[in-house]
Parts: C-alpha cells; structure tokens; sequence
C-alpha cells in the first residue's frame, strides 16, 4: 500500500472556489483549537470579531474605511504580479505616495479644495510610481532581484517618514510632541455616506484595472510576460517597457492609497500611515488570484478581520498581532489547497508495476 | 582605538546576518527560496528571549530559538515540497506568521530585561594565543560563544558543501533534482533536512538578536535584518566562506550611524539609519550588473520538483 500523487486536468470554477473555501474554513478551525489552548471559546471570540466588525453602523463604516486601503493597494498588486514581478514595496509606495500629497497639502493649506486634492492625488501616484519604477528599472535592466530591492525600499521610505516627522516637519504647536500639523479643511477628502469619497475611487479603480488587465493590449503583454519569458520575447513584445509601465502604474496606484490614507483617515502624515497595508494587500491579492472583482470582496473580508480583532483585542484581551496570525493561516491553508486542485492522491494497495501489467 | 573598537562591535552586529544568512546559503542550496528569513528570525528571537527569560537557561533559550526557527521552515518545507506550493509567497506568509508569531507571544514583554547573570554567559571569552594577535586578535578572537559558533558553523557548511559527498549531493538537488533523483538521492528527504536547518540557523540570528544584541525585548527586534540576510545570499553568490564577510561588512554599515553621532556629525540618524538598506540595494543591482555563470543562483532555485512531471 502506498500513497501516490497524480496529476489532475482543468477543475471548474466551483470545484475551486470549495476547495478554498474549505482551506479557510480550515484555516479558522486551527486557529480556533489555538484559541481553545489559550483557555478561550473560539466560537465566542469570533462571533464577537462578526459583532466588532458589523455589529453597528459605527463599526461597518470602520471596516469599510479599512477595506479601501486593502482594494486599492491590491489592485496595485495585483498588476505586478500578473507579470510574475514580486512587488513587496507597495507598503513603501503608500508612504511616498502620502508624502507627495502631505507636501502640498502642507505647503499650500489655502488652495481651493477640489484644486488641491487633485493635486494631492496626482503627487502620490508620482511618489508611489517613481518609488516603483526604480526597481523596475534594475530589474528591466539588469534582471536583479526586484522582491528585495522592493522590499528594501520600504524601509527606506519608513525611515523618511520618521526623519520628517521627528525633523523638519515637526509641528512646532504640537508641545514637543513628534507630530506633523493637521491639516486644513482644504485638503481633506469629503464624505458620502458616512464614508470618505476613497471608496468611489476605489470603484472606479477596480473597473478600470479589470478592464486594463483583461481586455488591453498592454494588460495581454503583461500576462504574457508574467507566464513566460520567452514566449514574450519571440512574440515581439518590449520586455523592459512593459516591466516600466507596469511598475509605473502598481507603484502610482499603491500611492494614491497614501492620499486616500491622509486626507481620508489620518487628516495628517505620520509613520504609522501605512500600518502593514501593503503587506495584507499582498495576501488578498493572491487569494483573490490576481482578479479585480474577487480583490474586493477579499479585501472586504480582511477589513473585517483586522477591525473585528481590534475589537476583540480590547475584549479578551487579545493582541492585535493575532489578526496577522489569523492571516498568515488562511494564507497557508490556501497555498497548501491549491495542491488539491492541481493534483489527486490515490492509495494504491498493489504494486505500481503490476498494475501496469493488468492495464 | 576607535576603529578597533568599531570593528568589534560591527563583528557582533554581524553576526545575526551571519547565521540567517548561512542558514538561506543551505536552504537555497537545495532549491527552495525561503523568503521567510524574516519571519523564522522573529521566532527565533521571541522563543530564544521567553525561554532565556523564564528559565535563566542560556542553553534552553538557544535550543529553544533554533527549534522555532525550524518549526517556521517546516511549515514551509511541507507546503513548497509535499504540496508544491509557490515558494515566493509562502516565504512571504511565513515572514508574516513570524512577525505576528513574534508580537502575539511577545505582547506583555517590551522593555523587558535579560538578568545580569544571563548576560554573563555571553561575556566575550578570549581565545589563547589568537586573542593576544595585535588588532585581529581584538576584533576577531575575543567575542562571546556565540561569535564563534557563527565562524564555525560557517566553516564547516564551507567544507559540508564543497568537500564531502553529502554536500554534493545537496548541490546536485539543487541544481538539478531531476538527475540527482535518477542517481537515487531522497530529494524529498535532503530538501527538508536542510530547508529545517537552514530554518534553526535563521532562529539563532534572531535570538543573538534578542538576548545578546540587544538583550530588551523589542517589537520588530529584527527590523529588516532577515531581508538584508536574503540580499546577502546572492552578495555571498552561496559560499558561506563569502558570507563572513558580507555579513561584518553590513554589520558595520548597520552601526555606522550610530558610531558617527558620537563623533559631532549633524546630520539625522535617521538618515543615516536609510545606510543599510540602500547599501544592500547598490551591492544587488551591483551583482547584477555583472553576471557570471560562477555567481549564478542554483538552477533549481524556486522550481517544485515532481517526478512525473519531467
């Protein structure tokens, strides 16, 4: 008797979408019997993760104000690494893209508001594209290593971040606090519904990349690059333009989310503009298998999940770090899924070769 | 004396990069690409300290440390060698398994303190002899055991690899498992031994971290350091000989910011704080630069090896 693994055709898309669900499902069960070792009711703390993240109108619009940041910065993402370029620095293009917007929302406090906040947005796309395209000009160049570069990167923007915030644009009212100004009036994002106007954007955001991804002739390139090389290369297209323009776009789009974070949220820069966004964000998108329409309501879901365990962080006492736990797992199990649905275990209880024989 | 002394101190600051980075060479060596390095180093550190911390055993917490960082690369040795996951982004899940790992566990523990006599098993141990060489004898021969053990484990991954047939045999893994498995080497088997070994040596770099380095409980203890271990790999182009050095070079740039202060410069450390990590991407776009078939990565690297699939 042994174990052996064949390989399986195509799945339907319900077959697949079971089985990942199954994987979190498996996913929350593991992490439950770890609440359980904990002394904890597993099914009690996630009921009250539901309640803190849906529970009122208060805490919906809270995990919708979280959800934005997590579709934008995935959409983002998910360009990448449709070409198989592994951008981990969409948490450094948040922060660069919230100090382009900062700067002239700073600099400028009388401008007239809508001026001003489209001038705002368009200083984060550039600041998130240029911290993008310099990796993608190593890699287009060179071929090297864009997850570290990108990686590294973010910790250089973090370190910006602080040395304004602790230097220069320390706000001399504040009392010796480190803390950059507020903003004025001008430069905040208004509200619909309860909600700052990020979520249209992010609408409009997910048409425009689905439609870019699927239906354009730049999107096809870079699917086509992200399967082969190769195949890229003998059917003409310009490699290192496409790596350039895709980066272009992933790090300006994960910017804007730093606008959106600034004059949305936080009404002021600071170093905890980002808090692990672009790190989540990796994880959605790849749940989401890089598709627009899946990023939102994934994204929706991990917005429940972080809102929902600061909820439970000041009921049961639970650290925060726990809504990262629970991610990596859902993640683990997923990747783990993905076996079963490209391959069968089968039990064999005779030999292989004489079952070669009978056939 | 201020340069001897600089050079001490960047041995000890390199010597975390030292062991996450020899434990990458022998992980990559058998074709997978862990990008947990991270993640491992936070759980090394956070079990290394809780255990040192509770029980005062020096011993238990290093034990404790390489056990968690293994622990961390098992899960990811099942999932990118039995299930034959994407390794990129399960590196990237276990870096943030690890660091929620490292805050959950580390929660009531920030400001923290090693107890005097804990700190005491680390004293610098001068080594006869070598220790009194002028200069190198100082910076090199009177550090604490666990300096030592660093240089040591990379000597003999130095010789494991290149002198002995095991070694080779890992090499043939990773360059090419389809030929290493029709010479009848356990793929599976080598490739999981060593992705755990590799993980046990990224968890001592993070527990050097929390109970020499620093010896406070910190969030985030490693602040990227598992990255620059990764960078430091294709620097090192896999001889952990070369990794000696990287890892001293980058542990001086990691306190160099720090040393300057003293010394009247007035520009911000946390400028300077940027050194490490833009250095680490200047030496990689420099590597790239130039490229040669003896610095090239194993051809295996980050490919899933299944036999029917040839």
């Amino acid at each position: 008797m042994q174990f052996r693994v064949i390989k399986k055709g195509e799945i339907s898309q319900k077959k697949y979408t079971l089985i990942t669900l199954t994987a979190i499902f498996s996913a929350l069960v593991t992490s439950g019997l770890f609440l359980a070792l904990l002394g904890l009711n597993p099914l009690e703390v996630y009921l009250a993760m539901v309640k803190g993240a849906f529970g009122t109108t208060y805490r919906l619009e809270q995990t919708i104000v979280k959800s934005i940041p997590l579709v934008v910065t995935s959409l983002g993402i998910a360009i990448a690494f449709k070409m198989k370029f592994w951008n981990i620095g969409a948490e450094g293009q948040i922060m660069m893209g919230a100090f382009g917007a900062s700067y002239f929302a700073l600099q400028y406090p009388d401008m007239s508001r809508p001026l001003l906040l489209v001038i705002m947005m368009v200083a984060a796309f550039v600041g998130g594209a240029i911290w993008g395209l310099i990796p993608a000009f190593f890699k287009a160049k060179w071929a090297t290593n864009e997850t570290i570069v990108t990686l590294m990167m973010n910790y250089v923007a973090l370190k910006w971040i602080t040395y304004l915030q602790y230097g220069p644009w320390k706000d001399p009212n504040a009392l010796g606090f480190p803390k950059i100004a507020n903003f004025t009036e001008n430069a905040i994002l208004p509200k619909i519904f309860g909600v700052h106007i990020g979520w249209i954007i992010a609408l409009i955001l997910v048409v425009l990349i689905h439609v870019f991804l699927k239906h354009s002739k730049k999107g096809f390139e870079i699917s086509v690059l992200g399967e082969s090389y190769n195949t890229a290369r003998y059917a003409g297209i310009n490699i290192s333009k496409t790596i350039l323009i895709a980066m272009l776009l992933s790090g300006g789009i994960c910017g804007l989310v730093g606008m959106l974070q600034v004059a949305g949220v936080s009404k002021t820069l600071s170093v905890e503009i980002s808090g692990g966004v672009g790190y989540t964000a990796i994880i959605t998108t790849w749940l989401a298998a890089l598709k627009a329409p899946w990023i939102v309501i994934v994204s929706f879901l991990f917005a429940a999940l972080i809102q929902g365990s600061s909820f439970i962080q000041t009921a049961f006492g639970i650290s925060a770090a726990s809504a990262l736990l629970l991610e990596a797992m859902i993640l683990f199990f997923v990747l783990g899924s993905e076996f079963f649905t490209r391959y069968r275990v089968v039990l064999e209880y005779k030999l292989p070769f004489k079952k070669k024989e009978e056939s | 004396m201020l340069t001897v002394s600089f050079l001490k101190a960047a041995v000890i600051a390199g010597t975390p990069l030292l062991f996450a980075t020899l434990g990458e060479i022998i992980t990559e060596k058998a074709g997978n690409l862990n990008l947990g390095v991270e993640g491992m180093m936070l759980m090394g550190a956070v079990i290394g300290f809780q255990a040192g911390y509770y029980s005062g055993n020096p011993l238990l917490a290093v034990a404790g440390a390489a056990l968690a960082g293994a622990f961390g690369a098992l899960i990811f040795a099942f999932l990118t060698v039995s299930l034959r996951a994407n390794q990129i982004v399960s590196g990237l899940a276990l870096t943030i398994f690890g660091t929620g790992f490292s805050g959950f566990l580390g929660q009531g523990m920030v400001g923290f303190k090693m107890a005097e006599n804990f700190n005491a098993s680390f004293d610098a141990l001068k080594i006869p002899i070598l220790g009194d060489i002028p200069i190198i004898g100082e910076i090199l021969f009177n550090q604490d055991i666990l300096v030592y053990s660093a240089f040591i484990t990379a000597i003999i991954l130095g010789i494991y690899l290149y002198r002995t047939g095991k070694g080779l045999n890992l090499r043939a893994v990773g360059e090419n498992p389809a030929a290493a498995d029709a010479a009848s080497i356990r793929i599976t088997r080598y490739k999981y031994i060593h992705i755990l070994f590799g993980g046990a040596l990224c968890g001592l770099g993070g527990a050097y971290l929390s109970l020499v380095h620093v010896p406070v409980w910190q969030e985030n203890i490693t602040a990227g350091r598992g990255w620059i271990a990764v960078a430091l790999v294709i620097f090192a182009a896999w001889n952990p000989y070369k990794a000696i050095f990287g890892a001293f070079l980058f542990g001086g740039l990691d306190i160099i910011g720090f040393r300057l202060q003293g010394t009247g410069v007035s520009i911000s450390q946390y400028i300077f704080d940027m050194v490490p990590y833009i250095a680490t991407i200047v030496i990689l776009v420099i590597v790239s630069m130039k490229k040669d078939r003896k610095n090239a990565p194993p051809k295996g690297l980050g490919e899933p090896y299944f036999r029917e699939e040839r």
